[in-house]
C-alpha cells in the first residue's frame, strides 16, 4: 500500500492558507457596511425584519402559540394589511400609520426556543446572523429570557421579552438592550400581601412550597417579604424539586406545621399538580387555629387554571393582564384578536403584542432604527391604551410599571376561557420599587456592528 | 507517527478538511452558511466522534455523556470569568475537568455492562444535572445559566492590563474574536473538528483501537487470552469524556453562556440519536448526523407560513394552498416530526445508518470492481 508523505507543517500550512482565502471575502463585506450610525442589522432595503423566538414545542408550547398569533396581529396592523381596530385606544396611535415600520415593510422570522436556553440562543443567533432581524422578542420562562436577553445585549440587538416573571430579568440581570413589558414576583407580592390580609386577616401562618431554582426562590422571597409586612408568619418553607409529579410527601406535613395557608410557588405542570393534590387531600376543608385553611397560588396563568381544572376555585393569585378587564385597550384588543382567531387572548398574547407596537412606536417617535436612540425612546416612556392602564417604562432597569390584576379562580365559569375573576386591581404606585434593591447593572447601550 | 494510516485515510482526512473549511460556500445554499450554526455543527459533530468511540468500538452504549458537556462548559465560562477571556486557557480547564469526570463516573459505571452501564451513566448524568439546576447554583447559577458579568475579576486580562471595551469582552484566541458571531469562531471550531477527526482516525487504526474492537465481539474471549480489558474500556470512556468536555468548552467559548439543561438525559440521548443517524462505528458517519439533526433543528424549526407560501408561489392557488397546509406539518413546530420520521426510515431500512447508504450506493457503482473492494466497502459500515 502506497502512502502519501504529508509533513505535519505542510498540512497545517495548507489548512491556515484555506482558512484565510475563505475568510477574507467575508471581512470586506463585513467592513462595507460599516458606517456612521449603523447598529447590528439596520435595514437597508424596503424591509425590516423582526424576529419572534416563542417556545413551539415542550410544556409552553401552547404560549408559544398565542404568542405568535398576537405576533402576527401586529405585523398586520403594522403593515396595515388589518385594520387598526385593536390599538385605536394606544397613546402612541397616531405615530403608526399602517405603512410599515419608518415606511420600510416588516417581515418576520420564526424560531422554536424549546424553552430550553441554548435552543432558544441558537434560534436567536440565527435569527440575527442568518435572518437579519433588528429585533428579537418572544419567550415564555425567565431562564431563556435572561439567556436571550444577554445574547442580544452582546450583539447589539433589542430584545423585547414577553412572558417572564423572575425578578432577575429586570433586575440582577438586566440590560441595557432587554426590556420587560410583563410584571415580576416582586410586584405580585406586593400585590397580593394587601389582599391576601383583607381576606384572610392579619393573623396568619403560611407554608410555602417552592419549585427548587432561581425563579421559584425569588417568588418565595417576594411572597414571605410581603406577608410578614402585613403581620404574618411563615411557619417553614420548602424547596420541592422541579416537575416532581407527586406532592403527597410534601403536603401532609403542612397540617402538622401549625400553618392556616400553603402558598404554591409553582408554576406550569408543577402547580398544577401541587393545587389538585392540595386540594385532593382535603387541605381546603380543614379548620387550623380556628381558620379554614387556605391556598395561595401567586403566579396565575389562564392556561394553568385550565390544567387545575375544578381546583381552582376560590384560590387567589395575580396575573398581568385579563381579557376581562374594563378599558378602552383591553376591548380594542380582545375584539379584534377575538375576530381574527375566535377566541379571547392569553396574557402572553397580550404582552407579546404590547412589546412588538412598543418597539415600532419607538422607532417612529426616534425616527430610526439606530438602536441607541430607539432603547432612548423606549426609556421612561410612559403611554397608555394598550390594556394595563397607564404604564412606564422605567429607565433605570426596563422594567414596566402598570397596575397588577389580583384574581380569583370562579366558581362558575362560563367556559375555559372564563375561569378566571378579577379580584382586584392594585394601582401601580403601589407595586413601585427602588430599582437599586435587585442590583445588577445595564450596561452601555453602544452599538454593535453584525 | 504517520505509519498506521493508509493513502485512502490520508484522502479521507484531505477530503474532511476541504468539506469543513469550504462549509461557509457549499452551506449558504442550503441556508445554513451563518456562523452560528456553522459553530454548532463543528461542535457536535466533535461531541458526536467522541461518543463514538466509546460507543462505535466498544459497544458501551453511555446516556450520560452530555454531563461532560456540561461539565467542560461550566468550567470554560468560569475561566472566563475567573482569569481570562483567551480560548485555549479554558479550553485546557476544561478538558482537565471533563477528563477528572470522566474518570470517576467510568470508574464506577463500567463495573457493569450492557443496559446496567447505560442505566448507570444516566442516573450520574441526571444527578449532575439535578445538582447543577438547583444545590449548586452558586456555582451553576441555576435555571438562569452561568453568564459573563462587567463585574468579573478575569485577574490574568486585567494584570496584562488587556484593553477595557466598553460592554461585555468577546472571548479571544490570541486577539482574534471568537465569540460574537464571527467568521473566525467558526474557523477555530473547524480546525479543532478536524484534529479531532485525524485522532479519530489514528484511534480507529491502532492497536488500542483493535484492543476495543475486541472488547465490543467478545470480552471473554478477550480475557482468556490474557488482556485485562477494564483499562482500555476506561481509558476509551475517559477519552470521549475528553471529547464531550472539549465541544463543551467550544460551546462556551463561542457563546459564554452555560445552562443546566445542556447536560438533560434529552441531550445525552441526542448524541445518541446522531450516531446511530449517521452510522455506529464508523468514522464520518457522526458528523453526518450530528449535522444533519443541528440542520433539522435550527433550519426546519425557522420555517414558517410565509416562507412555505413563497416556496410554493409556482403553483396555482387551491393546490399552493394545499402544498402549504402540507408541508407546515413537518417544517415549524413539526420538526420534531420530520425528525422522527428520518430516524425511523434510516433505523429500519438502514441498519448501519446513513453510513450503510452511502457504502451500498457505493457498491452499486462499482459492481466492476474486485471482491476485495466489496467487502472492505461491508466493513466499513459495520465497523
Amino acid at each position: 500500500m502506497s502512502k502519501l508523505t504529508l509533513s505535519r507543517r505542510r498540512l497545517l500550512k495548507a489548512g491556515a492558507a484555506t482558512g484565510v482565502a475563505l475568510g477574507a471575502p467575508l471581512h470586506f463585506v463585513k467592513g462595507a457596511y460599516a458606517q456612521d450610525k449603523m447598529s447590528c442589522n439596520m435595514p437597508t432595503g424596503s424591509e425590516v425584519v423582526l424576529g419572534f423566538n416563542v417556545p413551539q414545542s415542550g410544556p409552553y408550547a401552547d404560549e408559544g402559540a398565542d404568542e405568535l398569533r398576537a405576533y402576527q396581529m401586529a405585523v398586520d396592523i403594522l403593515n396595515g394589511d388589518s385594520d387598526a381596530d385593536a390599538i385605536s385606544a394606544f397613546s402612541g396611535a397616531g405615530n403608526l400609520k399602517g405603512n410599515g415600520i419608518l415606511g420600510k415593510k416588516v417581515t418576520y422570522v420564526t424560531g422554536d426556543t424549546q424553552t430550553k436556553s441554548d435552543a432558544a440562543r441558537a434560534s436567536a443567533q440565527k435569527m440575527i446572523e442568518d435572518g437579519g432581524a433588528i429585533m428579537i422578542t418572544g419567550g415564555s420562562s425567565s431562564g431563556v429570557a435572561i439567556a436571550v436577553q444577554s445574547l442580544c445585549q452582546e450583539r447589539g440587538v433589542i430584545f423585547m421579552a414577553a412572558l417572564t416573571h423572575s425578578n432577575d430579568t429586570t433586575g440582577k440581570d438586566k440590560k441595557r438592550y432587554g426590556f420587560r413589558h410583563f410584571f415580576n414576583a416582586y410586584m405580585s407580592g406586593e400585590a397580593l400581601g394587601s389582599v391576601l390580609a383583607e381576606e384572610y386577616g392579619k393573623e396568619r401562618t403560611a407554608y410555602h412550597l417552592t419549585a427548587d431554582y432561581t425563579w421559584g426562590w425569588t417568588q418565595e422571597e417576594s411572597i414571605k417579604n410581603a406577608t410578614e409586612k402585613q403581620g404574618w408568619q411563615t411557619a417553614q418553607a420548602v424547596r420541592t424539586p422541579l416537575g416532581a409529579g407527586d406532592f403527597s410527601q410534601y403536603i401532609t406535613p403542612v397540617l402538622n406545621s401549625g400553618a392556616d395557608v400553603l402558598v404554591l410557588n409553582h408554576y406550569g405542570k408543577d402547580m398544577v399538580n401541587s393545587l389538585t393534590q392540595a386540594v385532593q387531600f382535603g387541605l381546603r376543608e380543614k379548620q387550623v387555629n380556628g381558620k379554614d385553611f387556605q391556598v395561595v397560588v401567586p403566579l396565575f396563568s389562564e392556561l394553568m387554571a385550565q390544567g387545575a381544572g375544578s381546583a381552582i376555585k376560590g384560590i387567589l393569585g395575580t396575573a398581568n393582564w385579563d381579557w376581562k378587564l374594563n378599558n378602552a385597550g383591553t376591548k380594542a384588543f380582545t375584539q379584534a384578536f377575538g375576530k381574527k382567531y375566535g377566541q379571547p387572548p392569553s396574557q402572553a398574547a397580550q404582552t407579546a403584542f404590547a412589546q412588538t407596537i412598543l418597539y415600532a412606536d419607538a422607532c417612529e417617535r426616534a425616527g430610526t432604527f439606530y438602536a441607541p436612540e430607539v432603547i432612548a425612546a423606549l426609556e421612561g416612556y410612559e403611554h397608555d391604551g394598550l390594556g394595563n392602564g397607564p404604564t412606564l417604562y422605567r429607565a433605570e432597569d426596563h422594567q414596566c410599571f402598570k397596575d397588577v390584576l389580583v384574581v380569583q379562580g370562579k366558581d362558575d365559569p362560563k367556559d375555559k376561557f372564563d375561569l378566571l375573576e378579577i379580584r382586584k386591581i392594585v394601582p401601580r404606585d403601589e407595586v413601585t420599587y427602588d430599582p437599586s434593591i435587585f442590583g445588577g447593572d445595564l450596561g452601555p447601550a453602544d452599538a454593535k456592528q453584525c | 507517527m504517520f505509519g498506521n494510516l493508509s493513502r485512502n485515510d490520508w484522502l479521507l482526512i484531505a477530503g474532511f478538511t476541504v468539506l469543513v473549511l469550504a462549509a461557509p460556500i457549499w452551506l449558504a445554499p442550503l441556508g445554513a452558511g451563518y456562523p452560528a450554526i456553522m459553530e454548532k455543527f463543528c461542535i457536535f459533530a466533535i461531541f458526536a466522534i467522541g461518543f463514538n468511540i466509546l460507543f462505535g468500538l466498544t459497544g458501551y452504549l453511555s446516556f450520560g455523556h452530555a454531563a461532560f458537556l456540561g461539565v467542560g462548559s461550566y468550567a470554560g465560562v468560569w475561566m472566563f470569568k475567573l482569569f481570562s477571556m483567551n480560548v485555549v486557557l479554558s479550553t485546557v480547564f476544561a478538558l482537565i475537568c471533563a477528563g477528572l469526570f470522566a474518570l470517576i463516573i467510568g470508574y464506577i459505571s463500567l463495573r457493569r455492562s450492557g443496559i446496567y452501564f447505560s442505566i448507570l451513566t444516566l442516573a450520574f448524568a441526571q444527578m449532575m444535572y439535578n445538582v447543577a439546576y438547583s444545590v449548586l447554583t452558586p456555582i451553576t447559577n441555576g435555571e438562569t445559566g452561568l453568564q459573563l458579568e462587567l463585574s468579573d475579576p478575569r485577574y490574568l486580562d486585567n494584570a496584562l492590563g488587556a484593553s477595557q471595551s466598553i460592554g461585555l469582552p468577546r472571548t479571544s484566541f490570541f486577539g482574534i474574536d471568537i465569540s460574537g458571531g464571527g467568521m473566525p469562531g467558526f474557523y477555530f471550531c473547524a480546525v479543532i473538528l478536524i484534529i479531532c477527526f485525524y485522532l479519530s482516525i489514528r484511534i480507529f487504526r491502532s492497536p488500542f483501537g483493535m484492543m476495543l474492537r475486541a472488547i465490543k465481539s467478545n470480552q471473554t474471549r478477550m480475557k482468556y487470552t490474557g488482556f485485562n480489558p477494564k483499562p482500555y474500556l476506561l481509558a476509551a470512556f475517559v477519552i470521549s469524556g475528553l471529547y464531550a468536555g472539549l465541544a463543551g468548552a467550544l460551546m462556551v467559548a463561542t457563546d459564554p453562556l452555560a445552562g443546566a439543561e445542556r447536560m438533560q438525559w434529552t441531550a445525552s440521548g441526542e448524541v445518541v440519536l446522531m450516531t446511530i443517524l449517521g452510522g455506529v462505528g464508523t468514522l464520518v458517519g457522526p458528523v453526518i448526523g450530528a449535522t444533519l439533526i443541528k440542520y433539522f433543528e435550527n433550519i426546519f424549526s425557522a420555517f414558517n407560513e410565509n416562507i412555505l407560501n413563497a416556496t410554493f408561489d409556482f403553483l396555482p392557488e387551491g393546490l399552493r394552498h394545499f402544498a402549504v397546509e402540507f408541508s407546515a406539518l413537518f417544517v415549524g413546530e413539526g420538526w420534531f416530526l420530520t425528525l422522527g420520521l428520518v430516524f425511523m426510515i434510516v433505523v429500519i431500512f438502514l441498519p448501519g445508518g446513513i453510513m450503510e447508504g452511502i457504502a451500498r450506493i457505493r457498491a452499486l457503482f462499482s459492481k466492476k470492481k474486485t471482491q476485495d473492494d466489496a467487502a472492505e466497502g461491508s466493513v466499513v459500515a459495520a465497523e
